[in-house]
């Protein structure tokens, strides 16, 4: 688009042709325009909803999260009863949300490492075996996959009166599982000071160790030493602690199970779902991750004699880490808010909390944009760490 | 790794001694292969069998619950006797030849759309068949002229109800992602923030969100007395929310055409959206192809969440006939195969189609 020409000295004042032809002068109409019909759009539907809002007598605002929720929650991590308040109840939906997806993002990241892994093998049936596990979990809905652990678990384990006993102590019921717990002590508030302990001071020796690995070239046994030091530091924590041994046992007390830590069936199956069909993508992850490194890294790696095992570990994965890691931060972002689906498993996450909260109160436009302002949160969390960690691993090039 | 770049020697010798030195090569390499390949041979034995003779030896297809009961295999007689319901969902039976021929011709387009990539003299087609086609459908489905009774959509279900969720979603959703793309990559800076903000607040929260947006929220933003249908909600929260993806797929194919391509366009004075047209969306769409077809698969799983708000797609159909008599409830195994086997045809052959896709495209850059 080229501006219109004027003879030096030219005093004409432009027409009107003339400015809506000017490529500056259309981008402002071009947005004023938009953002003018995206306004009469909004202003649109906020009058609708203001209006029917009033025609049903909904009040607007958060006060309601104040109010007494008054329905149980089958599973907290926190107190709750029905004595408290709506807010407590969203509360106690995100944490139970936030331990699903904790414990999904581990238990897919090790299994999808094997089975990515698993498929570059060398070994044909192993190679095989995975790409049949991987293809077959990654192509059926993962609602589905959880209506059907959901709908195994209570069918096919047997009332708590005969439960399996797989390991001692360790109970299989249609009802869950139910796992001994050691009784709450003074001594594991101190082993948990001393792991964070350990940890700093492994982060301390490993800066000392590449320090001196960059100084002199000798390499440190770090895994040795990390293993060591944590592990170390925790036990001698539980021996000064007086080395407590009393454990809570679950055991059957007239028709139901008492004592022990009691994982529910909905959570079970929410679990195994998502981390089932999640591992299926952290394995492509982990496979395009590792094909990634071109062969030249192999084979100057061996050109400089390292073993292949070394060289898998200091040259391979570092880079394709880079690779990988981002597509891995977007598959755990993917667990989390596949989490909810919970709602049809009646596991109450944050979703299926805030649904019922909405159906108790009517107040729908508050509680959708409560957890929808959450996941955008954690969305917008994993996208900055996304950011810091490409800029870290970046090649850093001359 | 690095044995991949070696050449592979000539296979010689009868086949059994080929077939020795493959073995050797590929399951008996060292211990720990030997190890890995003895505890697989082990994990299919203890798998298969007892699978095969549930499913297949003591299994019965006989569709009465009393001929379920005299085996100790699977029930298909369970899907036997519920297909219907299953496929259709509650579609009245004598019209169920209606929602065959719109899931026909359904299929007939997307194919078509896709044969376009390979044979280009179906290119001009694809928009007269998705023009047409898509009316089409809506008549065989409600019906209500020539003849064809009205069929309220309340009463649709089934396989026909996922197709058309998740085809629908995904070409309406086409236009306004494309809108979105280029609304992204644009020099204005409020058009900019518009769809940045649209696609990372779509892209942020989980579909189940969008659906009870759409199945709770949509009412109140309608005037007073105005109703649209939970179906039209939950697909127009489909459309909502695939078109956010999809922005971000045509992102990808719109950043991968060079610049100068677009200093071309501007050096032989195209208007904005002559250059778009002529020059850069040619490009950028032939590359996106792959990444597109995969939106739709996952479209297509993701479309069973309608459950959750209360429609019958075919997961909600077969919980359906699960809950159709009290003796069936126990049979949901066979009822969640049969769904999964039929997911999994269907996703499994797109995808590998995806990927032939773009090795295809692929080929044409080397040349």
């Amino acid at each position: 688009m080229s501006k219109p020409h004027h003879a030096p000295g030219d005093v004409r004042s432009k027409s009107l042709t003339d400015y809506l032809n000017d490529e500056n002068v259309r981008a402002v109409l071009y947005q004023v325009v938009a953002i003018g019909l995206i306004i009469l759009t909004s202003w649109y539907l906020v009058s609708n909803t203001l209006d029917n809002l009033e025609q049903q007598n909904i009040s607007t605002g958060y006060s309601f999260l104040d109010l007494e929720a008054s329905f149980e929650i089958s599973e907290s991590m926190i107190d709750y009863s029905a004595k408290s308040t709506y807010a407590t109840a969203l509360l106690v939906g995100l944490l139970n949300t936030i331990k699903v997806a904790f414990l999904g993002i581990i238990l897919c990241t090790i299994i999808g490492i094997i089975f990515g892994v698993a498929r570059l093998s060398s070994n044909w049936i192993v190679r095989k075996l995975a790409t049949v596990y991987v293809e077959t979990f990654r192509n059926i809905p993962v609602l589905l996959q959880l209506f059907f652990w959901y709908a195994l678990i209570p069918n096919s384990f047997p009332h708590p009166r005969d439960a399996l006993e797989p390991l001692p102590g360790v109970l299989l019921t249609s009802r869950g599982l139910y796992l001994p717990v050691p009784i709450a002590d003074t001594a594991y508030t101190l082993m948990g000071i001393a792991a964070i302990l350990a940890l700093v001071a492994i982060y301390f020796v490993k800066k000392w160790a590449k320090k001196r690995q960059d100084a002199t070239g000798e390499p440190f046994p770090m895994t040795a030493a990390g293993f060591g030091i944590f592990f170390g530091l925790v036990f001698i924590a539980y021996l000064l602690g007086g080395a407590p041994t009393e454990i809570d046992m679950p055991t059957l007390k007239g028709f139901n199970i008492r004592g022990g830590y009691n994982i529910s069936p909905e959570f079970l199956a929410l679990l195994i779902g998502l981390t089932v069909y999640t591992s299926t993508y952290v394995a492509e992850v982990v496979r395009s991750g590792i094909q990634a490194v071109p062969n030249g890294q192999w084979e100057a790696a061996d050109s400089l004699g390292i073993k292949r095992s070394v060289a898998l570990r200091k040259v391979i994965l570092p880079q394709s880490m880079r690779v990988a890691i981002p597509p891995l931060t977007n598959q755990y972002l993917n667990l989390t808010k596949n989490s909810s689906l919970a709602v049809a498993v009646g596991y109450p996450d944050l979703v299926s909390v805030s649904n019922t909260t909405m159906n108790q109160t009517g107040q729908a436009i508050e509680a959708i944009s409560i957890f929808m302002l959450i996941y955008l949160g954690l969305s917008l969390l994993t996208s900055l760490f996304m950011n810091w960690f490409n800029k870290k691993m970046a090649l850093v090039e001359r | 790794m690095s044995e991949n770049a070696k050449m592979p020697p000539l296979p010689t010798g009868t086949f059994g001694e080929r077939a020795v030195t493959w073995s050797r090569k590929n399951l008996f390499d060292g211990w720990f292969n030997t190890l890995l390949t003895l505890g697989a041979i082990a994990f299919i034995i203890w798998l298969i069998p007892p699978i095969f003779n549930w499913a297949v030896v003591n299994a019965t297809l006989t569709p009465t619950i009393e001929g379920c009961a005299e085996v100790t295999g699977a029930c298909w007689g369970f899907v036997n006797a519920n297909l219907r319901l299953i496929l259709f969902g509650t579609y009245p039976y004598d019209e169920q030849w209606r929602p065959v021929l719109a899931m026909i011709v359904l299929v007939g387009i997307i194919c078509g759309s896709l044969a376009a990539v390979k044979f280009p003299g179906l290119r001009k087609w694809i928009i007269p068949m998705w023009v047409i086609g898509v009316p089409v459908i809506g008549i065989l489905m409600w019906g209500g002229v020539f003849g064809l009774t009205y069929v309220q959509n309340s009463f649709w279900g089934g396989l026909p109800l996922t197709m058309i969720l998740s085809a629908i979603g995904v070409i309406f959703a086409f236009p306004l992602g494309l809108l979105l793309a280029l609304g992204r990559q644009s020099n204005m800076p409020a058009i900019k923030t518009v769809s940045v903000v649209y696609i990372e607040v779509i892209r942020g929260v989980p579909l189940i969100t969008v659906l009870f947006m759409a199945s709770v929220m949509f009412p109140l933003f309608l005037p007073a007395g105005v109703t649209i249908d939970k179906l039209l909600r939950a697909q127009i929260g489909i459309i909502l929310f695939t078109a956010a993806y999809l922005a971000e797929v045509f992102r990808g194919g719109l950043q991968a055409v060079p610049r100068g391509q677009f200093e071309a366009a501007d050096s032989l004075s195209l208007s904005y959206w002559q250059s778009m047209r002529l020059i850069i969306l040619p490009q950028a769409l032939r590359l996106v192809i792959p990444p597109t077809v995969n939106s739709f698969i996952s479209m297509f799983k993701d479309t069973t969440l309608v459950v959750i708000i209360g429609l019958f797609d075919f997961l909600g159909t077969v919980k359906l006939a699960l809950r159709s008599d009290p003796a069936w409830t126990k049979y949901y195994v066979e009822g969640y195969a049969f769904a999964a086997a039929i997911f999994f045809l269907i996703c499994f052959s797109m995808a590998k189609y995806s990927a032939y896709l773009e090795k295809e495209l692929r080929k044409g850059e080397r040349r």
